[in-house]
C-alpha cells in the first residue's frame, strides 16, 4: 500500500469541473512536482490531499485515514499531512517558538517542555535556532516560510504539501527555502509540491506529474519527461516557463 | 450688574464631585467588563453562524442599537418592576450598560473576527486545530487587537452615557453635580467643574485601556 492513494478523484466549484478523476500513489520518500498552467487544477489537488478542498468524488488515504466522496476524519487526516503556504500564514501575535510549538500542544496535547524542545529541534532544522523568539513581522520572507516549514514539522507529518512556497519571495530569499526543502527530502521526506521552479523539480525531485485541465496528463521521471515531453501540451508550457 | 463667577461653593462640595466620580468609574468598570464578554461570545455566534444564537444576538443588537439609552434605562428600573424585577439604581444602571455595551461590543468584535485573512484560518486548519481551538488560540487576539481602539471608544461613550443614570438615583458625577448646584444655585461652575472632570476621567481612562490593549491584547510593549 502506497502512503497516498488517491483513486478517481472528482472537485467541482458550482459548474466548473476542476478535478476530473486524478489517480495517484505516492510512496514513501517521494518527492512529487506538480506543475502546470495557471487553473490547471494542481494547487485544488494538493489542497485536497489535507482536506483544506473537500472531495465530491473518489477516496482519498494517506497512510490508512481515509477520505471517501467527501466524508471521513479530516483532523486525523491533518495530523499525518503537513502543509506549507505560498503566502507563509504564520499567526502573527505568536513567536516563532510559540507559532511552532502551537499545534503539537493544543492538538496532540504535548506537555510545554517536551513541545519546547521539538520547537528548537526544527527551528535549528530550518537554520532559525536564534529566531525563536522574534515575531513573524521581524522576520524576512525567506525566514517566515523557514518558521513555517518548521510549523508544519513539528506536528511529525508522513508527507508534506507545499503550495507554491517560493512564489511570494524576493528572488534573493528563494535559494534558502529551497535549500531547507531539498535538505528534507534528502532526509527520506515525502513532499509533494506546486512549484513553478522547474529546475528544483528536475533535480531534486523523482516525479514530476503535469496537470492539464484537470487531469494528469503526464507524469514520469522529471529529467525524462522534461528533456522529451510525450505530448505537445507539457512541450509547450516547458516551453514557455523554461 | 455682571455675573461673578464664584467656583468656592462648588469646591467646598469636592468629596462629593469625587465620590461622584468614583462611582462613574465604577459603574463603567463594572459594565464594560461583562459588556465586552457578552460582546464576544455574540461576535462569536453571529461570525460563525451558530444558530438560534446568532438570529437572537441579531435581534438583540438591532433593538438595543435602535432605542436610546435613557429608555433602555428607564425600562430596566421602572419596567422590570411589573414582572417583579426590583433593581436598585445601581444594579438597573449596571445591567443596562452591559447590555448596551455588549450589543455595540458584539458588532464591532465581530467585525475584528471576520477580517482575519482565510491564510490564518488554513493554516490552523491544516495543523489540524478544531474550530473552537482555531477560535481561542489564532483568531480572538489579532481580532480583538484589531478592532481594540473601536472598543476602546464605545467605552468611553457608554461611560459618558452613564451621566442619565442619575435620572434613576445613581448616584455618579452628574448626580453629584445636579445635587451641588441645587444647594448653592452655582449652576455654571459647577457644571463647568463636572463637565471638565468627565473631560478628564475619558481622557485617563481611554489612556488607560489603550496602554492595556498594547500590553494584554497585542501582547506587545511597543
Amino acid at each position: 500500500m502506497s502512503l497516498v492513494n488517491i483513486a478517481g478523484l472528482h472537485k467541482h466549484f458550482g459548474t466548473n469541473h476542476v478535478l476530473k478523476g486524478i489517480d495517484l500513489a505516492v510512496e514513501e520518500g517521494d518527492v512529487i512536482a506538480l506543475i502546470g498552467r495557471s487553473g490547471s487544477g494542481k494547487s485544488t489537488l494538493l489542497r485536497t490531499i489535507n482536506g483544506l478542498e473537500s472531495i465530491d468524488k473518489g477516496e482519498l488515504v494517506v497512510d490508512g485515514t481515509a477520505v471517501h466522496d467527501g466524508k471521513g476524519d479530516l483532523r486525523a487526516l491533518r495530523q499525518k499531512v503537513g502543509m506549507v503556504f505560498q503566502q507563509f500564514n504564520l499567526f502573527p501575535h505568536l513567536t516563532a517558538g510559540q507559532n511552532v510549538m502551537l499545534a503539537p500542544t493544543v492538538v496532540k496535547k504535548t506537555a510545554k517542555r517536551e513541545a519546547e524542545d521539538i520547537a528548537k529541534e526544527v527551528l535549528l532544522k530550518v537554520g532559525l535556532s536564534d529566531k525563536f523568539d522574534s515575531y513573524p513581522d521581524q522576520l524576512s520572507g525567506g525566514q517566515q516560510q523557514r518558521v513555517a516549514i518548521a510549523r508544519a514539522l513539528a506536528m511529525r507529518p508522513k508527507v508534506l504539501l507545499c503550495d507554491e512556497i517560493t512564489s511570494a519571495l524576493d528572488p534573493e530569499l528563494v535559494n534558502e527555502v529551497l535549500a531547507v526543502v531539498q535538505q528534507l527530502a534528502a532526509e527520506g521526506m515525502t513532499l509533494i509540491m506546486v512549484t513553478h521552479e522547474m529546475r528544483f523539480a528536475r533535480d531534486v525531485g523523482n516525479k514530476l506529474i503535469f496537470i492539464h485541465h484537470g487531469r494528469i496528463h503526464e507524469s514520469g521521471d522529471p529529467k525524462t519527461i522534461l528533456t522529451n515531453p510525450e505530448t505537445p501540451e507539457l512541450a509547450n508550457f516547458t516551453r514557455a516557463v523554461m | 450688574m455682571a455675573y461673578q463667577f464664584d467656583f468656592a461653593p462648588v469646591f467646598e462640595n469636592a468629596d462629593l464631585l469625587l465620590q461622584g466620580a468614583a462611582a462613574t468609574l465604577g459603574l463603567t468598570a463594572a459594565g464594560a467588563v461583562p459588556g465586552i464578554a457578552l460582546g464576544i461570545a455574540g461576535a462569536i455566534c453571529r461570525a460563525w453562524r451558530i444558530q438560534p444564537f446568532a438570529a437572537l444576538f441579531g435581534v438583540y443588537v438591532e433593538a438595543i442599537r435602535n432605542t436610546p439609552f435613557l429608555v433602555q434605562l428607564f425600562f430596566i428600573f421602572f419596567g422590570l418592576p411589573s414582572l417583579g424585577v426590583k433593581l436598585s439604581g445601581w444594579e438597573a444602571s449596571i445591567l443596562a450598560m452591559v447590555i448596551n455595551l455588549g450589543a455595540y461590543s458584539t458588532e464591532i468584535v465581530r467585525a475584528g473576527i471576520e477580517a482575519t485573512p482565510r491564510g490564518q484560518l488554513e493554516a490552523a486548519a491544516s495543523l489540524a486545530l478544531s474550530r473552537a481551538q482555531t477560535f481561542l488560540y489564532v483568531v480572538l487576539r489579532p481580532a480583538l487587537a484589531r478592532v481594540w481602539p473601536a472598543l476602546v471608544s464605545q467605552v468611553i461613550i457608554v461611560m459618558l452615557g452613564s451621566a442619565v443614570c442619575s435620572q434613576i438615583a445613581a448616584e455618579e458625577l452628574t448626580f453629584a453635580a445636579n445635587f451641588i448646584q441645587s444647594r448653592n444655585f452655582r449652576a455654571f461652575e459647577t457644571f463647568f467643574v463636572a463637565t471638565a472632570a468627565y473631560f478628564v476621567l475619558a481622557l485617563l481612562v481611554r489612556q488607560a485601556l489603550m496602554r492595556f490593549g498594547q500590553r494584554v491584547v497585542v501582547g506587545r510593549p511597543r
